[in-house]
């Protein structure tokens, strides 16, 4: 699956939020690969630092927010080294993203047309209108949206939620990108629709040999999606592997809680297992282990920060404690 | 489209309608105007005379239904003081004060938008902060003594630009028109931005806001993902969403620039209606300050109907509305 030089190679991310209350430090140390045509799973609660690390990637964090250091290397090449133009060239040809929500990620005021002629001529100036327009008409064939002469002619009010993200993926699409982020595309979206769009991305993939990082929260997207898996907890990494290993045999606890949580037909008439207390604020993550409060095996070992180790063959996590034994009870 | 039109021309005569009613018992029911006119040793037979004659012997309601069935004809009664048309010494002064309002809402969009966008777009420098102290200023000082201030530094100890007066006019389309001459332009100047300070104060505020809030918009930051230089998406992206309440605001303002330039009119001497306007308050000449304000009225039902239309040019969304009704 993977080439010599992986596609995305984020090595040691930090990115911060120096807000007046304090340091937020959203995404502290995250350090994983993808490989080209690979889909990368970023799965984690809300301000598990899953979204930033997106945003951290293309060059789009907002103030107070600031990568720190580490290295974003995309296809051999850190990012955290380019001018902001040359960043800007990349961003929408090389590397896509696309946003949560397909309500708000179009221009209101603009029609479909523009908005996608003007992703294309951004980055080559000498295509004519026509053929920019051609190439629109194409992508918006591609994701699967009806009449797209049509389509292309309307404004986003006049489509409705799912077929706005399938636009909004239309033109990440554009300049066939070798890396795609996709910031919980499906959540906004009918579980029926999430399901198409899901097909679709995978399709892209497969055919185009595009890499792309899934941001959601829903382990069952990644279940079906994603070749490799990263859970994020607190602004870390804390369980990396392939898709199959990681859900059948989660090792570290928090992945298994998070497991453990998930409705499933066995758990029918139960009370669902839920993970004590609740997601600490970024302004004041615990020294050490972010997890260990609520965490059922944390002793004080935790209170120190734990390293990336690899109890199995494969996999990267971050804990003292990782539950080796495959038998015990998921979320004893 | 034409529906809503329609439907709001049929609106718009009601309002002019409604106006005309109180707009006419108002006016006569403040001051007696044969007082200022009549010579004050005239004796009693000169004075019914020239009441009989002014109509101001006969009922209310009659005076009202003589003046709507004048004013359909055209004829908005005569001055009192002039012994002429007033609609036609309106109209005489109607150019100068346009003329006056245009350049003041030129002003109003070339410096507030671009002044507010920049603050937008860098809410916490020193240069931002400025500029908002600055709308403050614009807003809180009268226009009056903005323009006596303006008066003294230009015009007195710089002696850059003149203090009184339209300068040199130019006739086009048979209107006399100030901008197009050198001459016109430096008279023109000083009262229309006397009069835009206050407009220009309020554009700076509402496209600073608009802006702040359009950067946080998703569809800034997805424009951004796009690789969209940062030209294209502040002057295509934000710009024009946040010109739909600038455009509204104006449009609506617009109507207050011309009530307002009655002060900028006084205070420059401009030759407008405001100039007229207060003259005929001093002398309660009643056809005028009628006259005057059913222009008023009339100019603001128009304008309405011109935001209302171009709105819906700008917002895709209101458009869509109408069509479907």
């Amino acid at each position: 699956m993977t080439s010599d030089t992986p596609t995305l190679d984020v090595r040691d991310l930090k990115t911060h939020f120096f807000t007046k209350a304090g340091v937020a430090r959203a995404v502290d140390g995250v350090s994983f690969t993808v490989g080209k045509g690979e889909v990368v799973g970023l799965v984690g609660e809300s301000g598990s630092g899953k979204s930033v690390t997106g945003f951290s990637i293309i060059g789009l964090v907002d103030p107070p927010g600031r990568v720190v250091s580490g290295e974003v290397r995309f296809k051999g090449q850190n990012l955290l080294d380019l001018k902001a133009e040359q960043m800007r060239k990349l961003r929408g040809n090389r590397i896509a993203m696309i946003f949560q929500d397909p309500m708000m990620t179009l221009n209101p005021v603009l029609r479909v047309d523009t908005q996608m002629v003007e992703t294309i001529r951004a980055h080559d100036a000498s295509v004519s209108k026509a053929d920019a327009l051609a190439r629109a008409r194409d992508a918006l064939g591609q994701v699967g949206i009806p009449a797209p002469d049509e389509r292309l002619r309307s404004y986003p009010h006049q489509f409705s939620g799912g077929m706005r993200q399938r636009v909004a993926i239309a033109i990440a699409l554009l300049n066939k990108p070798d890396l795609i982020i996709a910031d919980e595309p499906t959540t906004a979206l009918d579980v029926t629709i999430q399901g198409q769009i899901l097909y679709e991305a995978q399709k892209l993939c497969r055919e185009t040999g595009t890499s792309m990082i899934w941001i959601t929260h829903d382990l069952a997207v990644v279940a079906g999606l994603a070749d490799k898996i990263c859970v994020m907890y607190g602004g870390r990494i804390v369980e990396q592997g392939l898709i199959d290993d990681v859900l059948d045999h989660p090792v570290h606890p928090y992945t298994r809680g998070l497991l453990g949580s998930v409705p499933g037909h066995n758990t029918r008439g139960h009370r669902l297992y839920q993970i004590p207390g609740m997601a600490p604020s970024l302004l004041n993550l615990p020294e050490g282990c972010a997890f260990q409060a609520r965490c059922p095996k944390a002793d004080d070992a935790c209170k120190a920060l734990p390293h990336i180790t690899n109890p199995v063959p494969g996999r990267e996590i971050r804990c003292f404690h990782p539950h080796l034994d495959q038998d015990e009870e998921i979320g004893a | 489209m034409s529906v809503f039109i329609i439907r709001r021309l049929m609106q718009s005569v009601i309002v002019v309608a409604v106006m005309s009613l109180i707009v006419f018992v108002g006016v006569n029911v403040v001051g007696d105007p044969v007082d200022m006119l009549i010579n004050p040793e005239a004796d009693q037979a000169e004075i019914e005379r020239v009441i009989r004659d002014l109509g101001l012997d006969r009922p209310l309601h009659e005076q009202y239904l003589y003046f709507v069935g004048n004013a359909f004809e055209g004829d908005l009664g005569k001055s009192f003081v002039f012994g002429e048309s007033a609609l036609k010494l309106i109209v005489q002064r109607m150019p100068a004060t346009f003329e006056l309002a245009f350049s003041a809402l030129l002003m109003a969009i070339v410096i507030g938008v671009p002044f507010g966008v920049y603050a937008g777009m860098r809410p916490n420098a020193i240069s931002s902060r400025t500029i908002m102290a600055g709308s403050i200023l614009g807003f809180s000082l009268p226009t009056f003594w903005v323009g006596l201030m303006m008066i003294m530094v230009f015009a007195v100890m710089l002696g850059w630009l003149p203090s009184t007066g339209r300068g040199d006019t130019v006739e086009i389309f048979g209107i006399e028109v100030s901008f197009l001459t050198a001459d016109g332009l430096s008279h023109l100047l000083m009262p229309a931005l006397n009069l835009a300070l206050l407009k220009i104060s309020l554009v700076i505020r509402l496209a600073r806001a608009g802006t702040r809030e359009a950067m946080h918009q998703d569809y800034v930051k997805f424009a951004r993902a796009k690789g969209l230089s940062e030209t294209r998406v502040i002057l295509v992206h934000v710009l024009k969403n946040i010109m739909i309440p600038v455009v509204t605001v104006l449009g609506l303002e617009f109507g207050s620039l011309i009530a307002f330039s009655v002060v900028t009119e006084t205070v420059f001497a401009w030759p407008g209606m405001g100039k007229l306007l207060i003259d005929a308050l001093h002398n309660l000449d009643r056809p005028i300050i009628v006259a005057y304000l059913m222009m008023i009225v009339l100019v603001f039902v128009i304008i309405n109907l011109i935001v209302d239309i171009f709105y819906s040019v700008l917002d895709p969304r209101v458009r869509l509305k109408d069509a479907g009704q």
